[in-house]
C-alpha cells in the first residue's frame, strides 16, 4: 500500500513545476500546456483522496475536470490561433494592448 | 366673544406674524395700499385682541394666566412649552408694545412711502412686533430668549434697512454683534438658573426661589452670579455700559424704527426682565447695587455725550440711553414698579420725540444736522408743539408725564439708599442735563434764526397719517403719568398697587405718613428747579447768545472733543477688540489652521489617494507575465491565510 | 519494498521527469510530448490505485483529445523555438522563489504523518466504474448535463473563433 501522501506531494510537485512554467515560459501554448499540467495534478490529488477514504465522489469529480478541460482546450486553442493570426507571433511579452 | 382670548393668547403674536409672511412673502410686487392694510390690520387686531385680553383679566379678578399651548422642549424632567402668562406687569408691556407699536405703523405708512422696498419694511415691522409680543408674553425663560434673539434680529434687518449703504449695514451687524455678546451672559445666567433650579419656568422658579437665604453684598453665591450674568444681557440689549455703543449708531435705519424699536420698546426688554426677575435680584445684594451703579453711571454718561451732539437722531440716542439707565437704577433700588412705570412713559414721550423728529427731518427734506436748521416753529406747528410737549416730559416737568416717573424713581433712590446718596445726586444731575440738551435741540432746531438755505429747502408739514400718531402720543405723555400720581398730590399711586401682585408693596413706610410727604415734596421741588435750570442755561446759551456756545466749545476744547466724539470708546474698542481679533482670525485661524492645517489635510488626503494609486498601478502593467505571477502570488497568499492555524502548529511542531 | 511502491516510485519519477522536461524544454513540441509522458504516468498511477474507469479517460480523453489537439495546433501555427524576450521584470525576479514557495507549502500541508490524511484500507475501491456510473446519473446527474451543455458552448466558442475571415 502505498501511503496517501506519497501521491499528495507528487500532486504538489506536478502542481509546482506547472506554476513554475506557468510563469516563466514565453510560448502561449506552453503556458496552456502547463495550465494542463496543473489540472492533471489536481486530479491525482482528487483520485488519491478517493482510494484513502473509500469514496468514489473524488473519481466522479475528476471526470468533471477532464470534461472542463476539454472544453477550455478547445476553446483557448481556438483563442491562440486567432491571436497568432493578429500578431504573427506566439510570445505572450507581445500580447501587450493593455500597457500603458 | 365665543371663546375668551385669554385661551387663545398665542393669537397676539400670531397677528403680526402673519401680516409678516403675507407681506413678506407677496408684497413685493403690491402697492403700497395694500401692504398697508395688510399690515395695519394684523398690528391693529393684535392691539385689539390685547386689550380685549386685558379686560378679561380684569374680569376675572386679576388672577394669574398661565396657558400651555405645546410642548416645545421636553428633556428628562426638564419642560420648556410654547407657554404664554398674562399678568399685571405683561398687562403693562403688552399694552405699550401693542399701543405704542400701532400708532407708529400708522406713522410709517406716511414716512416711508416714497421709499423702495417699502413692503420689507413693514413684513420686518410686523416680525419685530411678533418677537417683541412673543419675549414679553413668555412663561418660561427659553420662550423669552426665543423673542429675545428675535427682536435683535428684526433690529438687524431694520437697523440695516437701506443695505446698500454701508455705514448702514455695518451699523446693523454692530448692533447684532453687541447684542450677541450680552445674550452670552443671558445664556449662561439661564444654564445657571436651571441647573440651580431645574427647571426655568416663571411661576416655578420663582416659587422654588423664595426660600432661598439672602445674599449679602460680597458674597457671590448662585443668586448673584445668575443675576449678573441676566443683567448682562440685559446691557447688551438695553444699551447700557459697556455694551451701548451700538444704539446710536443704530440711528442709520429709518427714524419709525429708531421710535418703535430703539426707544419705545426692544431696549426696554432688559428691564422687563430684570423686573421680571425680580425675585431673584432681590436676593442677591450685589446684582441690585451693580445693576442701580451701572444704570446711573450710564444716565450720566450718556446725558455728557449728549450735551454737545449735532445730529438731532443722535441726541435722542444718547437720551435713551440715559432714560434706560433711569429704568435701570429704579429697579436697583428695588423700586421696580418705579422703574416699569418710566418704562411706559419713557415709551410715550420717546416715541414721540423720534416720530417728530423724523416729521423735522421729513420737513427739511433728510437734513439730520441741528445746526443747519432753526425758526422752524413757525412752519411747521404741530409737529413743534408735539415735540415740545414730549420735552417738557422728558425734562421732568410737571404735570407731564416723565416728572412723576422719574420723580418716582429718584425718590425711591433717595429713600431706600443710606448714607451718601450718591445715586440720587448723580440721578438728579442727570436730570438737569437732560433737561439742558433736550432743550438745546428745541431751540437749536425750532428758534433763533433760519440757518437753512430756503431755496433748497421746502420746509412742508407732514401729512396727518404722520402728524396723527404724534397728537395721540403727545395726549399720553400728558395724561399718562397721572396713574402714579404720588400722594402729596392727592393722588393714588394706582400703578404701584396695581403691580403690587407682581412685586410685593412698596417699601415699607420707615418714615411717618407726614414725614413722608414732605419729603415727597422736597423732592418733587428739587427735581424741577434741576429741569429749570437746565432749560433757562440752554435758554441763555442758544437764544441769547448764539455765539456762546462755540467760544465755550473752544476754551475748552479738550473736554468738548472727547464729549463731541463719545469719549473715543468706539475708537477703545476697536483698538482693543475688534483690531486684535480680526488679527487673529485672518493670521491664525485663516493663514494657518483653516489653510495650511484643515485644507492641507484634506487635500493631502486627495493627494494621498493619488500617490497610493500611482503606487498600485503599477501591477496593472499590461505584461501578462507579470499577471502570471500575480497569480501565483494571491494562490499562495489563499494558502497561507486559510491554513495559518496549520502552519503556525507545523512551525511550531518543527522547532 | 512492495512491488506496488516500486511502481510508484517509478511512475512518480517518470512524471516528475516528464514536468521537469515540459518546463526546460525550448520548443513547444518538446514540451507537448513531455505532457503527453506525465499523463502516461498519471494513468499508470490511476490504475495502481484502481480508478480504472479514470485511467481509461484520461488516456482516450486526454492523451488522445486534449494533447494531440495540441500537437495539431503546434504545428499549424508552425510554433518556433522560444524567443528570448524579457519584458517582465517582476516574472524574472520573484517568479521562482514564488513558485518554489506555492510547492512547498503545498507539500507540508499534506506532509504530516499523523492522521489526518488517512491511508487507504483497501487497496482499491471495488466496483469503481459502477459506482461512478451510478452516482453520475443519479447525485450528479445536474452537473453532468450542465457540462454537456459546457462542450456544446465550448464547440460553437471554437467554431466562432477560428473560421477563416469572410472575404
Amino acid at each position: 500500500m502505498v501511503p496517501t501522501h506519497y501521491y499528495l506531494i507528487l500532486s504538489a510537485v506536478l502542481f509546482g513545476l506547472g506554476a513554475v512554467a506557468f510563469v516563466f515560459k514565453r510560448n502561449i501554448i506552453t503556458i496552456f500546456m502547463s495550465i494542463e499540467l496543473m489540472l492533471n495534478a489536481v486530479n491525482l490529488a482528487f483520485v488519491a483522496f478517493s482510494q484513502a477514504f473509500g469514496k468514489v465522489e473524488g473519481q466522479v469529480f475528476v471526470l468533471f475536470v477532464i470534461v472542463v478541460a476539454a472544453a477550455e482546450a478547445a476553446v483557448g486553442l481556438g483563442i491562440i490561433i486567432l491571436i497568432q493570426r493578429n500578431r504573427q507571433s506566439l510570445n505572450i511579452e507581445k500580447v501587450n494592448l493593455l500597457k500603458l | 366673544m365665543p371663546t375668551p382670548i385669554l385661551d387663545i393668547l398665542w393669537i397676539i403674536p400670531a397677528l403680526p406674524l402673519l401680516g409678516a409672511a403675507i407681506n413678506g412673502l407677496f408684497g413685493k410686487g403690491w402697492p403700497n395700499k395694500i401692504v398697508n392694510t395688510v399690515a395695519l390690520a394684523s398690528t391693529g387686531l393684535s392691539f385689539l385682541a390685547a386689550l380685549e385680553a386685558v379686560r378679561e383679566f380684569f374680569a376675572g379678578g386679576q388672577q394669574l394666566v398661565h396657558k400651555e399651548f405645546f410642548d416645545w422642549i421636553v428633556a428628562g424632567s426638564f419642560r420648556a412649552g410654547f407657554d404664554l402668562q398674562m399678568d399685571q406687569l405683561t398687562v403693562v408691556m403688552v399694552l405699550v408694545v401693542t399701543g405704542v407699536g400701532f400708532l407708529i405703523h400708522i406713522y410709517s405708512t406716511g414716512y416711508m412711502s416714497h421709499e423702495g422696498g417699502y413692503y420689507r419694511f413693514f413684513s420686518y415691522l410686523n416680525l419685530f412686533m411678533f418677537f417683541m409680543l412673543i419675549l414679553v408674553l413668555a412663561a418660561n425663560y427659553v420662550l423669552l430668549f426665543v423673542g429675545w434673539e428675535g427682536v435683535g434680529l428684526a433690529s438687524y434687518l431694520l437697523i440695516g434697512f437701506y443695505f446698500l449703504k454701508k455705514s448702514a449695514s455695518d451699523a446693523g451687524k454692530k448692533a447684532f454683534i453687541v447684542n450677541r455678546i450680552g445674550d452670552f451672559g443671558f445664556m449662561l445666567g439661564m444654564f445657571l438658573l436651571f441647573k440651580t433650579f431645574g427647571t426655568l419656568d416663571f411661576t416655578q422658579l420663582f416659587a422654588k426661589a423664595v426660600p432661598w437665604s439672602h445674599e449679602a453684598w460680597g458674597v457671590f453665591g448662585t443668586f448673584t452670579v445668575a443675576c449678573l450674568l441676566l443683567f448682562m444681557g440685559a446691557c447688551g440689549k438695553s444699551a447700557q455700559l459697556p455694551l451701548y455703543v451700538w444704539l446710536p449708531d443704530a440711528m442709520e435705519g429709518p427714524t419709525p424704527v429708531s421710535a418703535l424699536i430703539h426707544a419705545a420698546t426692544m431696549v426696554t426688554a432688559g428691564v422687563y426682565v430684570v423686573a421680571r426677575s425680580h425675585i431673584l435680584f432681590t436676593h442677591s445684594d450685589t446684582a441690585l447695587i451693580v445693576v442701580g451703579t451701572v444704570g446711573c453711571a450710564t444716565a450720566f454718561f450718556a446725558a455728557t455725550i449728549g450735551l454737545v451732539q449735532t445730529d438731532i437722531k443722535k441726541v435722542l440716542a444718547y437720551s435713551t440711553v440715559s432714560q434706560l439707565g433711569y429704568m435701570f437704577l429704579g429697579c436697583g433700588v428695588g423700586a421696580f414698579s418705579a422703574g416699569i412705570f418710566h418704562l411706559m412713559t419713557h415709551a410715550f414721550f420717546k416715541a414721540l420725540l423720534f416720530l417728530a423728529a423724523g416729521s423735522v427731518i421729513h420737513a427739511m427734506g433728510g437734513e439730520q444736522n441741528m445746526l443747519h436748521m432753526g425758526g422752524l416753529s413757525k412752519k411747521i406747528k404741530v409737529t413743534y408743539w408735539t415735540m415740545l410737549i414730549a420735552t417738557l416730559a422728558i425734562a421732568g416737568f410737571p404735570p407731564l408725564a416723565g416728572f412723576f416717573s422719574k420723580d418716582a424713581i429718584l425718590g425711591e433712590a433717595f429713600q431706600r439708599e443710606g448714607g451718601w446718596h450718591s445715586l440720587y445726586v448723580v440721578g438728579l444731575l442727570t436730570a438737569l442735563l437732560t433737561s439742558f440738551y433736550m432743550f438745546r435741540l428745541i431751540f437749536l432746531t425750532f428758534h433763533g434764526k433760519q440757518r437753512y438755505d430756503e431755496h433748497h429747502v421746502h420746509v412742508h408739514e407732514s401729512p396727518w397719517s404722520m402728524l396723527g400718531p404724534l397728537v395721540i402720543l403727545a395726549v399720553l405723555s400728558i395724561i399718562g403719568g397721572w396713574l402714579a400720581a404720588p400722594s402729596f398730590w392727592g393722588g393714588e399711586d394706582h400703578f404701584t398697587a396695581f403691580l403690587a401682585p407682581v412685586f410685593g408693596t412698596g417699601h415699607e413706610a420707615a418714615l411717618s405718613e407726614a414725614a413722608a410727604h414732605s419729603l415727597e415734596l422736597t423732592l418733587a421741588v428739587v427735581a424741577v428747579v434741576a429741569a429749570l435750570i437746565g432749560l433757562a442755561t440752554a435758554f441763555w446759551l442758544y437764544l441769547r447768545q448764539p455765539g456762546k456756545p462755540a467760544e465755550i466749545a473752544k476754551s475748552l476744547k479738550p473736554i468738548y472733543n472727547t464729549l463731541y466724539n463719545k469719549y473715543y470708546v468706539d475708537e477703545a474698542y476697536g483698538a482693543a477688540i475688534v483690531r486684535p481679533l480680526l488679527a487673529l482670525s485672518t493670521n491664525v485661524l485663516w493663514k494657518i489652521i483653516d489653510v495650511e492645517a484643515i485644507d492641507g489635510t484634506v487635500n493631502g488626503i486627495a493627494h494621498g489617494a493619488t500617490a497610493t494609486g500611482d503606487v498600485t498601478r503599477r501591477t496593472q502593467s499590461g505584461n501578462t507575465r507579470s499577471y502570471a505571477v500575480w497569480v501565483v502570488v494571491g494562490a499562495l497568499t489563499i494558502l497561507i491565510i486559510v491554513f495559518w492555524p496549520a502552519i503556525r502548529a507545523l512551525a511550531g511542531g518543527a522547532q | 519494498m512492495n512491488p506496488v511502491l516500486l511502481i510508484f516510485f517509478v511512475l512518480a519519477g517518470l512524471a516528475v521527469l516528464g514536468a521537469a522536461s515540459l518546463v526546460l524544454q525550448k520548443h513547444p513540441i518538446h514540451s507537448a510530448l513531455s505532457l503527453i509522458v506525465v499523463m502516461v504516468c498519471l494513468a499508470g498511477l490511476y490504475l495502481l490505485m484502481g480508478a480504472e474507469f479514470v485511467a481509461m479517460v484520461q488516456i482516450i480523453v486526454y492523451g488522445g483529445a486534449i494533447m494531440v489537439l495540441f500537437i495539431f495546433v503546434i504545428m499549424l501555427l508552425n510554433a518556433g523555438e522560444e524567443e528570448h524576450t524579457d519584458f517582465s521584470k517582476l516574472a524574472k525576479f520573484a517568479g521562482l522563489p514564488l513558485a518554489f514557495a506555492l510547492t512547498a507549502s503545498l507539500a507540508a500541508l499534506v506532509f504530516k504523518p499523523d492522521a489526518s490524511v488517512p491511508t487507504a484500507t483497501h487497496a482499491f475501491i471495488p466496483k469503481a466504474t459502477e459506482q461512478i456510473s451510478s452516482m453520475l446519473f443519479k447525485e450528479f446527474v445536474y452537473p453532468f448535463e450542465l457540462t454537456s451543455f459546457l462542450i456544446l458552448v465550448a464547440i460553437m466558442g471554437a467554431l466562432v473563433l477560428a473560421q477563416r475571415e469572410k472575404k
